[in-house]
């Protein structure tokens, strides 16, 4: 069954191949860069990436960039 | 004067007081490109008493689709970005007490150059600058509204505004090897104005009053894509920038020549302790006949020389265009100023 959650404010379905929130960094291109990731309004640490993604879950992802 | 304001006075969270306030208000603007003509044209438009913007470029063709304060006639004059910010900002409102300065900021000359302003507006383009004032700011109690974009994404972060709240090396675990920057995924001014606008609104509710919360906050124009995380959880008891045992480390300079490559573009910047300022008269009359398409004004020296444009700054440095290779660079200052 697919996963829907909402990503930064957004619904979005989750891939079949992505479980965990680290596999979702990757699907995103973010998992290289320097992030702040919150679940359900909790931050979550690096060590929790592998936890896996669950349906409706609220995600939101913040990388850090260096232009201006 | 009074009706000058009076739209920005007819809003409830300002008023009359909060228009007073602003009036008081001095702002260092760190960083003339992007974010720091359109944050300071807000700013200055807003009624601010004194806006300090410091930056240590000049203007390029490259910056004009982005950079609102500067037009062609600047790039043809190739004025440094703070000469033309200052001027461009001081024509929009005389009320406002305006100065641009011309400067690389660093661990050396940071401190001096904050002190006595109110508030920090970040508008520089690279880490390394931000962590450096992230560490002064704090030193010296001003707060620092941190903000940056590239592509269409951006985000905001006030720094200082609250007792408990992380600084941005809380946040920063390690120090980004290579952040993205224009130069490799571009930038479009949407997201420049986006993200000066929400760091001008948090200026503004702070220095009337109004409550402000110190949000890590992110956008996307193009994607639609927004988040704002509450970040008070990521303070670091024994942060070494903002803890009650702060050593800031990033303000240890070092007293040997300094080497950048700058974010957006091909060039590297090389500089030179602040005991060594060049004297570019002299400079210009020892380069003639060694360099090509020599131009020579009060605050700069440009020239060609090989493959490369080099621009020299009377406050000892120099941007070598046309390479990313500190080794090449250094080797050009070597042959030309020994
Ligand atoms: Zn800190």
């Amino acid at each position: 069954m697919t996963k829907t959650i909402q990503l930064n404010g957004k619904t979005y379905d989750v891939p079949t191949e992505v479980q965990s929130v680290q596999q979702l960094l990757i699907h995103l291109q973010l998992a290289e860069r320097i992030l702040v990731v919150e679940r359900n309004k909790k931050i979550i640490a690096k060590e929790a990436y592998d936890k896996p993604i669950q349906d409706r879950d609220q995600i939101e992802i913040i990388h850090f960039v260096g232009g201006g | 004067m009074s009706t000058r304001y009076s739209r920005q006075e007819l809003f409830t969270p300002i008023g009359a007081e909060g228009q007073k306030k602003i009036r008081q208000a001095k702002i260092f603007i760190l960083g003339a490109g992007a974010l720091g003509s359109s944050a300071g044209e807000m700013l200055v438009r807003a009624g601010v008493g004194q806006v300090t913007i410091v930056d240590r470029d000049i203007i390029e063709w490259t910056n004009l689709h982005r950079q609102q304060l500067y037009t062609e006639q600047d790039v043809v004059d190739q004025l440094p970005k703070a000469v033309a910010a200052k001027q461009r900002l001081a024509a929009i409102n005389s009320d406002v007490e305006v100065k641009g300065q011309v400067v690389d900021v660093t661990p050396d000359n940071v401190l001096n150059m904050i002190e006595g302003y109110d508030v920090i507006l970040d508008a520089t383009d690279n880490m390394e600058t931000r962590l450096i004032v992230n560490d002064a700011a704090l030193k010296l109690n001003i707060p620092f509204f941190m903000g940056a974009c590239v592509g269409s994404y951006g985000l905001t972060f006030p720094i200082g505004i609250e007792k408990n709240q992380p600084c941005l090396h809380c946040l920063l675990e390690m120090m980004p090897l290579q952040t993205m920057t224009c130069d490799t995924v571009g930038v479009i001014s949407p997201i420049v104005v986006t993200t000066a606008a929400r760091q001008v609104a948090d200026v503004l509710k702070y220095i009337t009053g109004n409550p402000l919360t110190p949000a890590l906050v992110s956008a996307d124009v193009w994607s639609g894509d927004r988040a704002s995380i509450d970040v008070r959880s990521l303070k670091k008891e024994l942060c070494p920038s903002c803890s009650a045992s702060a050593v800031y480390p990033f303000l240890t300079a070092k007293h040997s020549m300094q080497t950048a490559v700058l974010c957006g573009r091909d060039t590297v910047q090389l500089s030179w302790p602040k005991s060594r300022p060049f004297e570019l008269a002299a400079v210009a009359v020892s380069l003639r006949g060694t360099v090509s398409k020599m131009v020579y004004n009060p605050h700069l020296l440009a020239c060609e020389y090989g493959n490369h444009r080099l621009v020299l700054f009377r406050d000892g440095r120099m941007l070598v265009h046309g390479t990313k290779d500190i080794v090449v660079a250094k080797k050009i200052a070597a042959e030309l100023l020994g």
